[in-house]
Parts: C-alpha cells; structure tokens; sequence
C-alpha cells in the first residue's frame, strides 16, 4: 500500500510540523511590528554621517563614497573650512551630502571607500515614505548629532525604532584596526552612532567559543 | 400544543441553531489557527485573544461589502443558489443528535433538531441538495470559471455521494443486528452502539462498542467520500482558487459569498457530526452519574459528542494542509474505480459475515 504509505508519510510532516510550531520550537514567523528579530551584525541598513567625540565632523567632503557608488545615488559636494570655525579636522568639509534611499542598493561600498570612516550603516531598514522627495537624505537627516545620536526621519511614528538606527554595523568594527589582531583587548577608540565607548575586541579564543555555540 | 410543547421544540431547534453557528464561527478561525501551525506560520492574531474574532470581523466586513452581480447572470438561479447551499447545510445538522435526552417533567427532550426515522436517508438527500447550489450557482453567474467550477461539481458529487451510500448501507445493515430491526434514526443508531464489545472476547470489555471497530473500511471509504462531499481539499476542485479563481462562487460577493462560505464551513462541522455519531458512539461516553453533580453529568454527553466532532474536524484540517489538490481524472478515477468497487466489496463481504452469524453457515 504505497499510497497509504506516502499519506502517512506526509501527514506525519505537517503533524511534525504542528507540534514545533505550538510548542515555538519550529515557530520561525513573528509577529513583525511587536516582535523584531535580531538583526545579523553586519546588517547593511540606514546610512549614518559619523561625528568624532569632539563634535567634529568626519567626512572632509572628497567624494570618493559618490565615486564609489554604483547606483550614484550620492551627491556631495565639499567646502573649504573656515579656520577659525573649522567643521571638521582637516581642509575640507561635506558642505552638501546627499542618499538618495530609493536609489541606494545598501552594498556598503560607499563605507568601505570612506578614507575617515565618516559614512557607515546602522541597521535601520524601515524607510517607508510617502513622497518620493522624502526618501532622500539630506545632511539633515544623515548627520549624528553631537551628542552622538542620529536623528531619526519619522520620530512620531509608533513603529520608529531608535535602538536600531543607535547600533552600528559590524563592518567598520571587521574592517577597522579594530579588527586587528595587535588590538586584542584593547579598547578602541570608535566613532559610529552611539558607540563611543565600545568594549574591546574580543580575543581569537572567545570568537572561536562563541561560534562554536 | 401546551406550553411546555413549545420550550421543548425551542430547546431542541435553537439550541441546534446556536450549536451549528457558534462552532461554525469557531471552526473558521480553528481552521486557519491550524493550518497556520501546520504550515510553520501565526494564522490569525490581531482580532481578540489569539485571533478568536477574526470570523466575527470577517463576517462583518462581508455583510456590509457591496453584491455585485454580473450583467449576464441568470438573476433567479443566481440569487437562489446561495440560500439552497446554507438551507440543506443547516438541515444536516438538524438531523444530528448532540446529547443525551433528558425529562422535564414526565416529558423526554432530545437533543436534536428533529428525531426522523428516515435520519439517514434524509442527511444523504440534503448533501445531494447542496450540489444543486454549486451547480446552479455555477451555472447561473453568467462567467466561465463558475461555470467549470459547477460542471466539475455534478461529476464529482455523482461519484461521490455513490461511495457514500454504499458505505453507508453496510453500517445501517451491522446496525440492524444489533437491535431490534433496522433503523436510520441516527439516535437509535447512537444508543446502539452503547456497551462494548466484551462478548466477543472478554479482553475487548473496554472497547467501546462503537461502529467503526467492525465498520472501519467503511469509515474509511465514508471519510475520504465526506472530505470530496464537502469539496475540501484534496478534493476542493469545484473552487480551486489557483485553477478557476475561486470556482462556482467567483462571481459572488458580499453576503452572498458568505452565505456560500457559512455553507461549506457547516457542512464540515455537520460531515463530522455525522461521521462521529454513526462511528464513534455520538454523544455515548462516560457521565459518571451519581458521582458528578446532575448538570456536569448532564451536559458530558454533549461534550463527548463535540470531542468526538471535533476529533474528525481536526482530520479534515489535517488532511487539507497535507495533501495537494487531485487532478480531475485521478479524481474520478479515485472515486469511480477504488471507492466505489472497495465500497460494494465491503457491503458484500460484511454482509455475508452478518448473514452467517445470524443465521449459521449456508450448509449448516
């Protein structure tokens, strides 16, 4: 009975299937707007202009993000500094900066050919506008305040969720010195949204444990 | 008529009525509930606790949407069919009992619509009915995927509903010997298959002497009939969303739809009912009277009945998020060449036994 077989088979499946997922052991759907899922720590999301502890802008304007972009959803535009009043450390700051979000494809090449690390992500995804001129960022919207917080574009809206557009991605911590092995344990100087005072890089064995779990 | 004439039919009738309606709106949303499990999903959660008014929402939300009707339909038939489907399902249920009967004052009340004699044969007439609803409703809108949808419903029912009877008979004939004289009262049907089957053999004394012990082909064959009877998937042709759009009822809208969409789900809880109260004892199970309270002991045997429904449902649901819909030709083939011949084989074979047995052997 080969047909008996197989509809046993198949309603063992769903059975199977039933039990893990009222038990939550297989449950792998959330209920999204209440309960988020923890975002990978590398996750390419909402850009973020970087300030350094002093309050100083990071980006000196050089466009290299713009020229590195392949949707060129970037426009910068660079200004002389005013010595006296200088904005960020250097010749040169982002005097117009620019994302255009319904552009951008979130690849990150713009974070990896930023010689300051002024640009980086965060791992806001949720953009949603309602007019098409909304979803482009301006230095308004980009640029962390001084404090260190980034500024979100709805703050009103109940769904905003500011811890995530607060959490870096991991891609300058992977990139940076930081990731050096020299820099074991020490703890690094860091500028992405929020994170000034980032606990050290965890040494070679603790990595090996944690993704041995 | 006295006074007293009057509560009894109220009981019987309405408490039938609210029965069949609020299972109905559960059965929805358990549906969905359980299907969702099944398919590694949440199902309904946003209306009430766990979702549990989403049917009342969705129900709502289609009595106020607008009917539209199609300018070349059939207006008579197409505004028939949605009555001739819920009619005969609510009449199926009215036929089933789902409790014990109890005295108010010298008088017996049983808990059933109404107790006919013809039980059996009327429930068989009534899903027949429901096909006319389809059919017509297929036929009446005017477009051409309803029409498919209720051509694909005559042949299906046809051969359906013969594996179904033949099934069927070969229960009524067991039922036959275990009293006086047959009967397609599905009450007395329920009441005999009160005890266990312990004068068989004194090891059987705590199997339940319920129908589907000697009967189990038979429950098999009216089981999978029911599923295609009630056109449920894997059987669900008639409407196969992804094929016909949404079948007979696509040119339906509004409390029309709904009206086809109560139908269905009632003829589930009533396929059920069925099936649990002519294999699995209906509403017979342990009252432990004496030692309950009178109204826990009075009201378990309506809690075994919707255990026992609810058991079937269950498989229904079950067998609707495992199994792929059929293709039109292993349908019929399913229906005219397995079920059909396994059915009369099955009415052969266990009337033979039941002849022998009461009769002794032919050269005896």
């Amino acid at each position: 009975m080969g047909v008996v077989k197989d509809l046993l088979k198949g309603l063992a499946v769903t059975g199977r299937t039933m039990i893990g997922t009222i038990t939550g052991r297989e449950l792998v759907t959330r209920p999204y707007p209440h309960v988020k899922r923890e975002k990978p720590q590398r996750f390419h999301g909402r850009h973020v202009l970087n300030r350094y502890p002093d309050g100083m802008e990071k980006c000196i304007g050089c466009e290299l993000c713009a020229g590195a972009c392949p949707a060129q959803c970037i426009y910068v535009r660079g200004k002389e500094n005013d010595i006296d009043d200088p904005v960020s450390p250097g010749e040169r700051y982002g005097y117009v900066y620019e994302i255009n979000m319904l552009r951008c494809i979130f690849c990150g090449l713009c974070v990896e050919a930023c010689p300051t690390e002024a640009i980086t992500m965060t791992k806001l995804f949720e953009m949603s506008t309602t007019n098409r001129e909304d979803g482009i960022y301006t230095k308004d919207e980009l640029l962390m305040r001084p404090d260190g917080t980034v500024p979100h574009m709805f703050p009103d809206d109940p769904l905003a969720d500011l811890d995530e557009l607060e959490t870096a991605d991991g891609w300058v911590r992977a990139t940076a010195p930081g990731g050096r092995a020299a820099y074991e344990g020490v703890k690094m100087w860091a500028g992405t949204p929020g994170v000034a005072d980032w606990s050290p890089e965890p040494t070679q064995e603790e990595r090996d444990r944690r993704s041995g779990e | 008529m006295t006074g007293i004439d009057w509560l009894v039919v109220l009981i019987r009738v309405v408490g039938a009525f609210a029965l069949l309606l609020l299972a109905t709106l559960v059965n929805v949303w358990a549906e969905r509930k359980l299907v969702a499990d099944m398919q590694n999903r949440l199902g309904p959660m946003r209306a009430g606790p766990f979702g549990i008014l989403q049917t009342v929402a969705d129900g709502l939300k289609l009595f106020f949407k607008e009917s539209i009707m199609p300018r070349k339909a059939e207006v008579g038939m197409y505004l028939l069919a949605p009555f001739l489907a819920v009619v005969p399902a609510f009449l199926i249920f009215m036929n089933i009992p789902w409790g014990d009967s109890f005295f108010i004052g010298d008088r017996e009340v049983v808990l059933q619509g109404a107790d006919l004699n013809i039980g059996l044969l009327f429930i068989l007439a009534m899903s027949s009915m429901a096909v006319y609803a389809v059919v017509l409703a297929g036929w009446s809108s005017g477009s051409k995927y309803p029409l498919l949808g209720g051509v694909r419903a005559t042949a299906q029912a046809i051969s359906y509903e013969a594996a179904i009877g033949l099934s069927l008979v070969a229960v009524i004939l067991f039922t036959a010997t275990q009293g006086e004289g047959g009967t397609l009262s599905l009450n007395e049907i329920v009441v005999r298959q009160s005890g266990n089957w312990g004068d068989v053999h004194p090891i059987f004394s705590w199997v339940p002497r319920w129908n589907i012990i000697p009967q189990i082909a038979a429950f098999v064959i009216f089981l999978t009939a029911a599923v295609a009877e009630t056109n449920r998937a894997p059987f669900d042709l008639v409407e196969a969303e992804q094929e016909l759009v949404g079948g007979f009822h696509t040119e339906y809208s509004g409390m029309r739809f709904a009206m086809f969409f109560l139908a269905e789900y009632v003829n589930i809880f009533s396929m059920s009912a069925l099936t649990a109260t002519l294999f699995l004892g209906g509403w017979l199970g342990p009252t432990w009277e004496g030692s309950l309270p009178a109204f826990v002991s009075g009201a378990l045997p309506t809690v075994w009945f919707l255990v026992k429904t609810y058991a079937i449902f269950f498989v229904f649901v079950w067998i609707r998020a495992t199994l792929p819909r059929f293709r039109y030709d292993q349908l019929m083939t399913l229906g005219w060449k397995r079920l059909i011949p396994a059915a009369l084989l099955w009415l052969v074979l266990s009337s033979v036994v039941l002849a022998w047995r009461q009769f002794g052997a032919p050269w005896g």
